[in-house]
C-alpha cells in the first residue's frame, strides 16, 4: 500500500500547492477548525446522594442576568445569559443582522453590532444593542453611542487576537462602503491598535471619555482573544471595564488568514479558568465584574460548562448564523458549485453565501426572511437555555449562575489541566500540585 | 451673550460635561483645566466653550457641532472622532490629534506630535506648526493642512484623504506619493488656510494623496505591508 505522510497529509499537500498556484494566503471565516480540549471534554456530576436535585420543570432554575452594574446607572438585564456575539454588517448581511436582533429581543436577550457601525435595522430590532468600540471607528458616532445601551471596547478575539480586520471588495457594496467612509469594492483594513490609545493605562482614561459622553450610563465592556487571559482579565478591570468578554480560539470571524485562526490563541476552555481567577483574586467574581465567554458554544451543556467554570453569560457567533440557516443542506447543491460542501462551508470573506447570511449581494440576501430568521433564532436560544437549565437542576442549582467547577469532572488529561477541574474518578488537576488538597466529591476516589 | 464659567479646580469634569451635554446657555468659560480628561467630550449643540489651560487626553471628543478654545497645551486623542464643529488650540497637541473624526475643522496652532490626523474619516486637520511621524495613518476622507514639517510615515496605508505640508516630509509611508497641486487643490488649500486665520501662500503647499496600490490585497506588494 502506498503510505501517506502524517506530516505532509493530502490536506497540506493541497495548501502548498494552492499558495504556490496563487501566491495568496487562504483567507476564510468561521473559527479554529482543528481538534482541540472543548466542552465536550468535560462531564458533570449530577446529584446523587451527596448533592439534591432539584425536580426538573417543576422547581424554578432561574437563568437572569444583570450585566455592566458596577459604573453604569443603566446595567443590562437579561432573561437569558446568552448573548449575540459582534458580527458586523458588511460581513453579514442588513437582513441577517435584523434577524439576529429580532431573535435575540424575543427571549429578552442582547446582540451585538460590529466592524461598521449600527445599522437602523438591528437598533430598532434589538431591545438590548451593543455597540463595539474598535480599532478601526468604522461608522463610530456619538449619536448611535447615545442609541446604545452598552459599549464594548474590542481589544481582539479568539480567532485572531492580535490581529485587525479586512473586509474584502466584493463585499464592499456602496451602503457598506459609505457607513465606512471608504470606496465601494476595495479591499478594507482594520486595524490591529486603537488609534488614540496605546495600554491599559490609556484604555483606563478612553473608557472615562466613553463614560463622559454617555453620562455614566452605559456598561463598558472590554473584550480580548484568548491568549494571556489571567493578565488581560486582570488589567481590563483596572482599566475599568464593567463586563469582560473572553472570547477563545474557536470563537468565529468573517474574514481572517487561515494560518491566524488555527494558530493563534487558546482554546475557550483554557481561556475560562485564568478569566474566573483572575476575577476571583480581584474579589470581583459573580459579583462586581461580569464575565463573558465565547468560542464554541453550541448546545446547553457548553453554555452550563462554561457557566460552571465561572463565566456570567456566554455569547454565540456562529452557532447564531447555523440557527439562521448558514450551511443548510437545503442549499447542498450551491455549496458544491462553489467547492464547497454543506457542514463545510467558510468563505465568508467572499460574498457568495448561498444562505444569504454573509453577502452583500442583494439576491442572496433577500432569501434570508428577517422575520422567519429571528423565530428560528429565538427557538434555538430557548433551547440553549432549556438545556442549560436542566443541567443546573441536575446539579441541584436554582440558578444557573450556582454551577460551579465542582460541578464538573474532566474526560482528558488536557481537559483536566485547562480546565483545572479533576480527571473524572480521580482528584487529580494537572498542573495545580495539590492534588492531595482537593475534594473527593469531586467524582474522585477517596485515596486516588 | 451670557458666559457661565466652570472652574475645575473646585468643580468635577463629569459636571462640566453634563452640563455641556444639556446646556442651559450658549457660551461656557472653564478655568483651571490643569490637565484634566475628557474635558469638553460628547458636545451635541452649537454651544462655544473656552478652555483656559491645558487639557488631559481626548478633550472635545467626538464634537459634535460645538465651537471649543483650548489655550493651552494638549495631550492625547484631542477631538478624536469630531463629527463637526471646530476645535482651536493655542498650543501643542499630543499623539492621535483629530484621530477617526469624520468632520469639523481642527486647528492646531502650534504641532502636533505623532498619528496626527490617523484614520481621519473627512475631518478638515489645519496644523500651523509641524506633525510627528506616522501622521495621517490610513487617513480615509478629509484634508490636513501642515504649515511646518511632517515626520517619516506620512500618509501610511492612506485611503482618499488630500495632505498638503508646506515644509520638508521625512520619508513617505506606504503607498503615499506626492501628487500634483492643481487649481482646485490650491482653490481648497487658500479656503482651508483663510478658515483657520492663516495667510501662507497655497502655492508653497505640496500635495500628497495614495497611489491606490494597496486597494486590493496581492502578495507581490508583501513588502508595502
Amino acid at each position: 500500500m502506498p503510505r501517506e505522510s502524517a506530516t505532509f497529509g493530502r490536506d497540506v499537500i493541497a495548501e502548498i500547492q494552492r499558495a504556490a498556484e496563487t501566491g495568496v494566503y487562504d483567507i476564510r471565516g468561521w473559527g479554529a477548525k482543528r481538534a482541540v480540549p472543548h466542552f465536550d471534554d468535560l462531564l458533570f456530576l449530577g446529584a446523587s446522594m451527596s448533592r439534591y436535585p432539584l425536580e426538573g420543570y417543576r422547581e424554578r432554575c432561574d437563568t437572569d442576568v444583570v450585566l455592566g452594574g458596577r459604573n453604569a446607572r443603566y446595567p443590562l438585564h437579561l432573561q437569558t445569559p446568552v448573548t449575540i456575539a459582534g458580527m458586523s454588517f458588511g460581513a453579514l448581511s442588513a437582513q441577517a443582522k435584523e434577524a439576529l436582533g429580532r431573535g435575540a429581543s424575543e427571549v429578552g436577550t442582547s446582540t451585538t453590532t460590529g466592524d461598521g457601525g449600527m445599522t437602523p435595522e438591528e437598533r430598532g430590532e434589538s431591545k438590548h444593542l451593543v455597540y463595539q468600540y474598535l480599532p478601526s471607528r468604522y461608522g463610530m458616532n456619538p449619536t448611535d453611542l447615545r442609541k446604545a445601551d452598552a459599549i464594548e471596547v474590542v481589544l481582539g478575539q479568539g480567532a485572531k487576537p492580535g490581529g485587525g480586520g479586512m473586509l474584502l471588495g466584493q463585499k464592499i457594496s456602496d451602503r457598506v462602503a459609505g457607513m465606512r467612509t471608504l470606496p465601494a469594492g476595495i479591499d478594507q483594513r482594520s486595524a490591529c491598535r486603537h488609534p488614540d490609545w496605546t495600554g491599559p493605562d490609556d484604555l483606563a482614561i478612553k473608557i472615562l471619555e466613553l463614560r463622559e459622553i454617555t453620562d455614566w450610563e452605559k456598561p463598558v465592556y472590554v473584550k480580548v482573544g484568548a491568549t494571556r487571559t489571567y493578565y488581560d482579565v486582570k488589567l481590563a478591570v483596572a482599566a475599568g471595564a464593567d463586563v469582560v468578554v473572553v472570547d477563545g480560539m474557536q470563537g468565529g470571524t468573517a474574514a481572517t488568514q487561515d494560518v491566524f485562526i488555527e494558530h493563534v490563541g487558546i482554546p475557550t476552555l483554557a481561556a475560562i479558568p485564568q478569566a474566573a481567577l483572575a476575577l476571583q483574586e480581584l474579589g470581583l467574581h459573580r459579583h462586581g465584574v461580569q464575565l463573558i465567554v465565547s468560542g464554541g458554544i453550541r448546545s446547553g451543556a457548553d453554555v452550563a460548562k462554561a457557566m460552571a467554570l465561572g463565566a456570567d453569560a456566554v455569547a454565540i457567533g456562529t452557532a447564531a448564523l447555523i440557527a439562521l440557516g448558514d450551511n443548510s443542506p437545503r442549499y447542498a447543491a450551491e455549496y458544491e458549485a462553489l467547492g464547497s460542501a454543506a457542514g463545510s462551508y467558510d468563505d465568508f470573506q467572499d460574498g457568495r453565501d448561498p444562505a444569504g447570511i454573509t453577502t452583500q449581494d442583494p439576491e442572496l440576501a433577500a432569501r434570508l426572511d428577517p422575520v422567519e430568521g429571528g423565530r428560528r433564532l429565538a427557538n434555538y436560544l430557548r433551547v440553549l437555555t432549556m438545556e442549560a437549565q436542566t443541567i443546573a437542576r441536575a446539579c441541584g442549582k436554582a440558578h444557573l449562575r450556582h454551577l460551579e467547577p465542582d460541578d464538573l469532572v474532566a474526560l482528558t488529561v488536557e481537559a483536566a489541566a485547562m480546565a483545572r477541574v479533576p480527571l473524572a474518578g480521580t482528584n487529580w488537576i494537572p498542573g495545580t500540585g495539590d492534588a492531595a488538597q482537593r475534594s473527593s466529591t469531586r467524582g474522585g476516589a477517596e485515596h486516588a | 451673550m451670557e458666559t457661565v464659567s466652570f472652574d475645575l479646580a473646585t468643580t468635577p469634569v463629569r459636571a462640566l460635561n453634563a452640563e455641556l451635554h444639556d446646556p442651559a446657555v450658549k457660551s461656557y468659560e472653564v478655568l483651571h483645566p490643569d490637565g484634566a480628561h475628557a474635558v469638553a467630550a460628547g458636545i451635541d449643540t452649537g454651544i462655544a466653550v473656552e478652555i483656559r489651560g491645558h487639557v488631559g487626553y481626548y478633550c472635545a471628543g467626538m464634537n459634535d457641532g460645538g465651537s471649543v478654545t483650548v489655550h493651552g497645551n494638549a495631550a492625547t486623542g484631542l477631538a478624536e472622532n469630531m463629527m463637526s464643529g471646530t476645535v482651536r488650540i493655542t498650543g501643542d497637541a499630543s499623539q492621535s490629534a483629530g484621530a477617526t473624526a469624520h468632520g469639523g475643522l481642527l486647528v492646531i496652532e502650534g504641532s502636533a506630535s505623532m498619528r496626527c490626523g490617523i484614520s481621519m474619516k473627512g475631518v478638515d486637520i489645519v496644523v500651523g506648526g509641524s506633525v510627528g511621524p506616522m501622521s495621517a495613518f490610513m487617513a480615509q476622507a478629509g484634508r490636513m493642512v501642515v504649515c511646518g514639517d511632517a515626520g517619516d510615515g506620512l500618509g501610511d496605508s492612506i485611503y482618499e484623504a488630500r495632505l498638503y505640508v508646506r515644509g520638508r516630509v521625512g520619508e513617505l509611508g506606504a503607498d503615499c506619493v506626492e501628487k500634483e497641486l492643481r487649481d482646485e487643490h490650491r482653490a481648497e488649500l487658500a479656503e482651508l488656510l483663510a478658515a483657520a486665520g492663516l495667510d501662507h501662500d497655497p502655492a508653497e503647499f505640496r500635495r500628497y494623496g495614495s497611489a491606490r496600490r494597496l486597494y486590493h490585497f496581492q502578495s507581490e506588494q508583501a513588502e508595502a505591508y
